[in-house]
């Protein structure tokens, strides 16, 4: 899966922009779970595109969320996990987390009518500016 | 901090026109419109995508006959061509499965997908939009930044009444409005005359041609119906082709 050099080109323009402004020393990049990222891969390539820009000496964290999920039908919380999705379903919800809708159900009524309570995807979660 | 919208502009910037066709009302012809357009343009010479964002009832895909055909993953998903159309919809993926989302998710679901697909360079980007003007209407147009609308009505009094409150949408927002086209049309001038008062330019109608269910899915069929030769002229005068 190299759909995390997409990702990673968008995390470091964002920061790009930031950086326009004034010098960014670190930044924590929340990873949530659903999407199945690679950190591996991730790491790679915002390093490599991070690379002659304004972000080159700036530190890039990465941050692990646990994916969470809320039925909007009894209310039930539980934990994402992948278990049971075959590998074609989890490469879906790695294109687009929504996409969970198609494959997952609730644990407890069986709905599909359920909301991400975190975890889903990529975001910057904090930005340290200085020198 | 969200960073995927920081890539939009990236990702559209091999593209020359984004043509957003809606309508507000269901049930006139948005899809085919968009999905014919496409195949018709594409027909003329010109590279063609197109972008399916009615999450909760996609249907280019079986307009355009797509079958045994996926996006490729390549720093990024590159749409697979049909009938020399670039076409991204999350069927691919969903495969005829119900996709409830809500409000925001449909937003996310936009975001990714604009922040992730790889169009290369197009003439045209179509993009099929939902009934109503929601998230996935709005959304577009906030994103992209420099959508152009490509308004489909029926004659019917009802669709004009919620085609109207559509056009004066777009106007506030900014949206440059291609045009009206009239589809199912049967000689009224009813369409025609709410152009005018609108201020907005009528393209054109398309007949009603029961035939066309039976060559949903063939392509090379699909552009000899009346149907496509009546769009034809439409998109001429929006000079889209």
């Amino acid at each position: 899966m190299v759909h995390e050099w997409a990702l990673a080109e968008a995390i470091v323009k964002r920061l790009e922009e930031v950086a326009r402004e004034a010098p960014v020393s670190s930044a924590v990049i929340a990873v949530g779970e659903l999407q199945g990222v690679d950190i591996e891969i991730l790491t790679f390539a915002l390093n490599e595109l991070k690379k002659s820009t304004k972000l080159e000496s700036s530190l890039l964290l990465i941050e692990k969320e646990p994916a969470e999920l809320e039925c909007s039908t009894c209310e039930y919380r539980w934990e994402f996990g992948s278990s049971g999705l075959s590998e074609e379903e989890r490469e879906a919800i790695h294109y687009v987390p929504e996409l969970a809708h198609a494959f997952i159900r609730c644990p407890r009524c069986g709905s599909p009518d359920f909301r991400i309570v975190r975890g889903r995807g990529v975001w910057i979660k904090d930005v340290k500016l200085g020198g | 901090m969200d960073p995927r919208a920081a890539i939009v502009d990236e990702r559209l910037k091999g593209v020359a026109r984004v043509v957003l066709v809606c309508s507000g009302k269901g049930g006139v012809g948005k899809s085919l419109v968009a999905s014919l357009s496409s195949l018709l343009a594409a027909r003329e010479g010109l590279r063609v995508g197109l972008l399916d964002i009615d999450f909760h009832g996609p249907s280019c895909h079986t307009i355009l006959g797509a079958s045994g055909v996926k996006p490729v993953e390549e720093r990024g998903l590159t749409p697979p061509v049909v009938a020399g159309v670039k076409l991204m919809s999350l069927n691919f993926f969903a495969e005829g499965q119900p996709l409830p989302l809500r409000g925001e998710e449909v937003t996310d679901a936009l975001l990714e997908l604009l922040a992730v697909t790889i169009w290369g360079n197009l003439d045209v980007l179509f993009i099929d939009s939902p009934p109503g003007t929601g998230e996935e209407v709005l959304d577009t147009l906030r994103l992209t930044k420099r959508a152009e609308a490509l308004v489909v009505t029926t004659p019917s009094r009802l669709s004009l009444a919620t085609v109207s409150r559509l056009v004066k949408l777009l106007r506030e927002l900014r949206t440059p409005v291609l045009g009206l086209v009239e589809n199912f049309g049967y000689g009224s001038d009813a369409v025609r005359r709410s152009a005018e008062e609108w201020g907005v330019r009528y393209l054109g109608w398309l007949p009603y041609y029961p035939e066309l269910e039976e060559v949903i899915g063939q392509p090379d069929k699909l552009v000899r119906t009346p149907v496509a030769l009546h769009l034809r002229e439409a998109l001429r005068a929006a000079q889209l082709i």
